[in-house]
């Protein structure tokens, strides 16, 4: 007796039957082929015939399987019903659906990784992205109360955020109503002895109140008591916490240990937590009492020192401003000739710590959103195919009665389990990326120690899988839950016209995406070869810098016994093999430190206060100054060895300097004056360097540059240490060879922070750099995923037109045509999508122009390039599917269905 | 054999007609179909039991699974008060239907 049951149960596997039916259903028609069986029997028929003509008749046309399907839904039951309450079902639909929908995407685990893989690409990126963004623009900064916290600067008629001199601090600090607390500061290096070899460590002077303002506690010990920044108070340190581990093996006994710094030998009181970041880098904190600089006690001195402070509960920073301003202007009325003019100036902590680097974020934060978006638009075709197999999958479930927000939920459900795997893996690669980015460029991101997986990135990762799921999975859902039964099971599941209409227009939405983020990169990278084109005034190749400090024990020297160290140092050197020129260089050095002066014009009446003077940068260099940096001399004669502390003064201009004071008479010959000092007499003008950044240099108000020689300096000014600048020869800089004649002078001179001018200025460019490697990446994504996208799309084309093409074959048209035919289809969708690409880049790349030099926002040459490589890539997406039309068999075609 | 459609517009009739003095099982069904036509009306499985089914679900027919001494059970249909008031206007409408034919192109209903 045949086995009519599996038969029957085989042919109804697809439709998904509630067991009791299909129970029901199986034993009704079993009995019947049984009977039929038994009757063709009788009538004469082998058993093998016999069996063969039943199971052909249950098997005629399909017609069971897609009938039933109708008749169920008719009626409306869903396919399994457990319990009877409506929640019940809802988490039961639910089960079932992930359950399907796990199934359904292991059946399949080649389209499943691709998928997965994409969508983690997208979310990683943006995850990774956003979590820099999180780190550095949105969290509050890492002490209490931050926002209290502000900077404190003082402000000139022309300069926001000058330094504030130590007097006025003081009396800003006694005077001020609305803060609870307030601390000045400032960079200094000394040089570490007694432990090792003699090495430069980076300190910070500070006054006591400093690390209380910030509410920072010690990892050991304690911070500054009151009173013990005031000169003549006994000399502690507090250190950072890696100095800690790095010379004392983070021993606890480092309390009341001494340090010897420079001349100075310092009681070691606390340790600095390893995550205090606000002067990243400095090693030890000195109260600002130890620095013996008399100009410490003038009005007129500013020293690089800036203030930060705390408000009071409430207080709002125009409250503090108008506050502080109040009291400045007291003091200019006490102290007219120093004090004139100047205001303060507060401003957010946060704020200052991000600087500019806020739009920059957002707009990456925005381009990497693009990639995500044609990430979902790849992966939306992706399923579009898919959807093809299992059109009569749906067909049959909706026949079942499965209602149309059932099936919707069904694919939802599929493409948000792709999309949150894709976030899971998208967590790990956001992981990698964020290490990436943040050790290509450490320095040039404020806050880059606070970037991490928080709870928020968390929970945009989730949000935004949760997004890309739904917006992946939409259209290929609504497309799959309203297939017309009918249609579908006629067709025999062969795809219909609208879906490639659908695709096309998705295809061209990918190119107009990777088209902006490709004209982003584009004028990112016309800038950044503008920039590294602009010519900053200097040679940046083979120049060498510097800083150099003598022994310690120099301090107590006296100015002959330094001044002779200082001439023997710069001789050496100059002399070492290798060195083509240097010079010694103190006050302002390009790009990389400011100093200027206050002059007058010697013969025009002296002006009353410091604020009504002339300003100029001012440069301190040696006669081998010029050739070491390339400097062009454009008038006079530059310094030689004979202007020294005997001779007559005398100071050398550029030309912005000559033009500003003296127009077109001739400067050579002409004398400026400072305060308490001999007249000095120009003797020749230079050309002009860029001093600010390469990019934004001319929109400085302080341009006028002035220098003085070296050797000049007065007893009371001449530092123990200095800037070099080298120029060298040959193709690597000689920095060992120079610091073996540096320590053969005297073992304890310390060199610092090597850099070639080259390195100096790529720095200086690195926000740009990084945002260009960035958009340079997302839109190689970009490009790749689009062509990814167009050339999947066409390849479904080819295969679903093939039995088309093979007719058209057949009646004659030449494989030329053919491959004209599906290049034209593609190219339409592609060149659609570059318009529409286009016309948004023009609107786009508006937010870009803070953030890009030397070229417009409509910079043409871009914008065709970019059109050329994508109408290239286009080209050779399509081109591989159309050739392969072409070699369409009309007669395996024509079979084919 | 007959056209498809005017066997799809026939079959809910015919099937309503057998059940109509007694009830039957599917198979039964399908061979009298067959037996009373002389073989130009045939069901088999595949396209029977969809329609019994679509019956059953609009009312029309009602199955009930009977168990005989020795036998296996067999699902029996009878039909339905519903049932009955189609198959007398189902009836009526063919027998116009003929009539019409007949009087445009002379043929006799058998």
């Amino acid at each position: 007796m045949p086995e009519w049951q599996e038969e029957i149960r085989h042919r109804l596997a697809g439709l998904n039957l509630a067991p009791e039916r299909e129970g029901e259903i199986v034993e009704e028609l079993s009995q019947h082929l049984e009977d039929r069986y038994e009757d063709l029997l009788a009538l004469g028929n082998a058993p093998e015939a016999a069996f063969h003509i039943a199971l052909a008749e249950l098997s005629e046309s399909d017609l069971l399987v897609s009938e039933l399907g109708r008749i169920e839904r008719r009626v409306g039951p869903e396919p399994i019903i457990i319990g009877t309450n409506r929640s019940t079902n809802m988490i039961a639909g639910l089960w079932q659906d992930l359950r399907h929908g796990t199934r359904a995407l292991l059946k399949n685990p080649g389209f499943t990784a691709l998928v997965v893989l994409t969508l983690a690409l997208g979310i990683g990126a943006n995850v990774a992205l956003f979590s820099v963004v999180n780190g550095v623009l949105l969290n509050p900064l890492p002490f209490p109360q931050p926002d209290q916290l502000v900077t404190l600067d003082q402000s000139k008629p022309n300069f926001d955020r000058g330094a504030i001199p130590y007097p006025n601090f003081r009396d800003l600090q006694k005077e001020n109503r609305t803060f609870s607390a307030m601390a000045i500061s400032r960079g200094f290096s000394f040089s570490l002895l007694g432990t090792g070899e003699a090495e430069r460590v980076s300190a910070r002077l500070i006054s006591a109140d400093f690390f209380s303002v910030l509410d920072v506690k010690p990892a050991l010990g304690r911070t500054l008591a009151p009173g013990e920044d005031e000169p003549g108070a006994g000399p502690v340190v507090l250190i950072s916490a890696e100095l800690w581990q790095r010379k004392f093996g983070a021993a606890q006994d480092v309390l009341g240990k001494s340090l010897t710094l420079d001349d100075g030998t310092y009681t070691i009181v606390g340790v600095i937590p390893a995550n205090f970041s606000l002067f990243r880098g400095t090693d030890v904190y000195v109260p600002i009492g130890q620095w013996k600089n008399p100009a410490l006690k003038t009005r007129s001195a500013a020293l690089a020192l800036h203030g930060i402070g705390r408000l009071k509960p409430g207080v709002s920073i125009e409250q503090a401003q108008a506050d502080l301003n109040g009291v400045m202007g007291r003091l200019a009325a006490t102290y007219p000739d120093t004090n004139r003019g100047n205001g303060a100036k507060v401003s957010s902590l946060k704020e200052r710590m991000i600087g500019g680097i806020g739009p920059t974020l957002w707009m990456l934060l925005g381009a990497v959103g693009f990639v995500l978006l044609i990430a979902c638009v790849n992966v939306n075709n992706l399923l579009l195919a898919r959807s093809t197999g299992r059109t009569r999958e749906f067909a049959i479930r909706a026949a079942l009665g499965a209602g149309q927000w059932r099936l919707l939920r069904q694919s939802l459900t599929e493409s948000l389990l792709l999309a949150l795997a894709g976030g899971a893996l998208g967590l790990v690669v956001a992981g990698w990326g964020m290490q990436a980015a943040l050790s290509v460029l450490p320095t040039t991101l404020p806050r880059a120690a606070e970037v991490g997986l928080d709870s928020r990135v968390l929970i945009f990762t989730v949000l935004i899988s949760l997004f890309t799921g739904i917006i992946s999975g939409l259209a290929p859902a609504l497309k799959t839950s309203r297939w017309r039964l009918s249609e579908t099971l006629k067709e025999g599941g062969r795809g219909a016209s609208s879906r490639s209409r659908a695709q096309g227009a998705l295809v061209a939405v990918e190119m107009a995406l990777a088209v902006v983020l490709l004209i982003g990169a584009g004028l990112m990278i016309r800038s950044l070869s503008a920039l590294w084109n602009v010519d900053p005034g200097f040679r940046s190749d083979s120049v060498l810098t510097f800083s150099l400090s003598l022994s310690p024990a120099m301090n107590a020297a006296g100015p002959g016994a330094t001044r002779a160290a200082l001439r023997e140092l710069s001789d050496r050197i100059s002399s070492t093999p290798g060195v083509r020129a240097a010079s010694f260089s103190a006050g302002a050095v390009p790009l990389q430190g400011e100093d200027d002066l206050f002059f007058w014009i010697d013969g025009q009446p002296k002006p009353v206060s410091q604020s009504e003077m002339n300003m100029a940068l001012v440069y301190r260099v040696e006669p081998g100054y010029l050739t070491a940096m390339g400097i062009p001399l454009k008038q006079g004669r530059f310094f030689s060895n004979q202007d020294d502390e005997r001779s007559q003064q005398v100071v050398v201009i550029d030309e912005v300097f000559a033009r500003k004071y003296f127009g077109d008479s001739n400067p050579v010959g002409k004398r400026i004056r400072q305060d308490g000092q001999d007249p000095q007499q120009i003797v020749g003008v230079v050309g002009h360097v860029k001093q600010w950044s390469i990019d934004s240099d001319d929109s400085q108000s302080l341009q006028a540059q002035l220098y003085e020689p070296f050797r000049q300096l007065s007893d009371n000014s001449l530092p123990t240490g200095a800037g070099v600048v080298a120029l060298y020869n040959g193709p690597a800089a000689p920095l060992d060879s120079i610091r073996r004649v540096v320590q053969n002078h005297n073992k304890q001179n310390v060199i610092s922070r090597p850099h070639t001018m080259t390195e100096v200025i790529a720095d200086t460019l690195a926000d740009r750099r990084f945002s260009m490697i960035l958009l340079e990446a997302f839109a190689l994504v970009a490009l790749l995923l689009a062509s990814l996208g167009l050339y999947g799309v066409i390849s479904y084309l080819v295969g679903q037109r093939t039995h088309e093409l093979g007719i058209r074959l057949a009646l004659g048209a030449q494989r030329r045509d053919v491959l004209r035919l599906i290049l034209n289809h593609g190219m339409k969708m592609a060149l659609g999508g570059m318009a529409l690409g286009l016309i948004a880049a023009l609107g786009l790349t508006r937010l870009l122009t803070k953030m890009i030099y030397g070229v417009s926002t409509t910079d043409p040459a871009t914008f065709v390039i970019v059109s050329l490589l994508l109408t290239t890539v286009a080209l050779l997406a399509c081109f591989i599917p159309a050739l392969r039309a072409t070699k369409v068999d009309p007669l395996v075609a024509l079979r084919y269905e | 054999m007959l056209d498809n459609e005017v066997k799809r517009g026939s079959t809910e009739m015919l099937i309503l007609a057998l059940v109509e003095d007694r009830p039957r099982h599917g198979y039964e069904i399908a061979k009298l179909i067959e037996q009373r036509s002389d073989g130009v009306l045939q069901f088999h499985v595949a396209s029977l039991y969809p329609l019994l089914y679509r019956l059953e679900k609009r009312g029309l027919i009602k199955g009930r699974w009977v168990e005989k001494a020795g036998q296996r059970r067999r699902r029996f249909y009878k039909l339905t008060a519903a049932g009955k008031k189609i198959l007398v206007q189902q009836r009526q409408t063919w027998k116009d239907f003929f009539l019409a034919l007949d009087r445009v192109a002379g043929i006799n209903p058998v």
